[in-house]
């Protein structure tokens, strides 16, 4: 299940539903536009921080919750509504780094583009090209 | 009390206005500069102007030494996430948060959110005791132990009519401290024969609800 239907999302939805079964929800119809056209999920339009929805879409039965908005908060709200309503793993998107540390400590499996995009670029422009 | 207060629309504007009033040190944080400097102009306060979520934010509005934060922005999620941030990184001993979406409660408390505020909760629940057919009305909730106070109305084939709170008997974590009958309030004896129109004034636990709706309303929902 992943929440939040932007260029990464789509791209995640997309790849996951050659061998998966896959729900994106995103309060914008639009947005599922992104997903490519051998996308074989399904859509839900919602409010992935709203218990009722998360309810809804059976949120406790999925294997995987990624929170993928482009909200920090939002995310980090969504992934721990997803995980007390039982889903098994679930992961948050965090672009601030303090904040993914926190919730990291707190449980939560949390994702930072900002960290990790700096790793990568700095081996892109080191003469080792290691990642550090 | 130091109280650090996240948000300064509405809320956050009346909130600091009052605690200032009380003699208070309050500190403000808004993350849009105009608005910030409207509260600096109009009452005095200390503003910073920042994204109370971020670490370095609530560190430079020395959260560490705050008795409270209450986080009232008009967003759900950022309230949330800051009062976690303040309990988890800055060992806050009290934190409030506002809460928009009443279906959102449950969650908050559940995240460790000390108490929350939801104006439309209690809208909802003014408008629910003045509707006089409304049997079960929730008149507070205290966040920290799940206690609640609740109001039961009875009516001519409540189970509870013409007989006695003993011999209906409570649930158990729950009690009955009064009961109004005719507009006065009257310390629950246990021996008074509840009468139709009686409303019964309960403290109770969420999980005893539908067992104290059942004994007195004879329905569990």
């Amino acid at each position: 299940m992943i929440m939040g239907c932007g260029r990464v999302g789509a791209r995640v939805a997309t790849r996951l539903s050659e061998d998966h079964d896959v729900v994106v929800i995103d309060w914008n119809p639009g947005s599922f536009d992104r997903l490519e056209s051998d996308y074989s999920g399904d859509t839900v339009v919602g409010n992935g921080i709203d218990v009722d929805v998360l309810r809804d879409v059976d949120v406790g039965g999925a294997d995987l919750f990624l929170a993928l908005t482009d909200g920090d908060n939002r995310n980090l709200m969504a992934a721990q509504i997803a995980r007390s309503l039982g889903a098994r793993k679930v992961l948050a998107r965090v672009y601030d780094a303090t904040r993914s540390d926190i919730f990291g400590e707190m449980g939560l499996i949390t994702f930072s583009p900002t960290v990790n995009g700096a790793k990568r670029l700095f081996a892109l422009v080191t003469k080792d090209g290691e990642e550090r | 009390m130091y109280i650090v207060v996240v948000g300064g629309g509405k809320v956050g504007y009346h909130l600091t206005r009052s605690l200032m009033a009380e003699e208070q040190e309050v500190l403000v944080i808004e993350r849009y500069g105009p608005k910030a400097d409207r509260i600096t102009r109009d009452l005095g306060a200390t503003v910073i102007v920042g994204d109370g979520a971020e670490v370095a934010t609530l560190e430079q509005a020395g959260a560490e030494r705050a008795d409270v934060v209450a986080a009232v922005t008009g967003h759900d999620e950022d309230n949330l996430i800051i009062a976690q941030v303040a309990k988890r990184r800055f060992n806050v001993p009290r934190t409030v948060a506002r809460i928009n979406n009443p279906r959102n409660e449950f969650i908050f408390s559940e995240l460790g959110i000390d108490a929350t505020v939801s104006a439309t909760q209690v809208i909802l629940s003014i408008i629910q005791q003045e509707i006089p057919q409304h049997p079960f009305v929730h008149l507070l909730t205290l966040q920290e132990g799940g206690i609640e106070f609740v109001e039961l109305q009875l009516v001519d084939d409540s189970p509870a009519v013409g007989r006695t709170i003993n011999q209906v008997g409570l649930p158990e974590e729950t009690s009955v401290p009064l009961f109004i009958r005719d507009g006065k309030p009257l310390v629950a004896q246990q021996d008074v024969t509840l009468e139709e129109n009686d409303r019964i004034v309960a403290v109770t636990v969420p999980h005893q609800e539908a067992a104290l709706r059942m004994r007195f309303l004879g329905t569990g929902s």
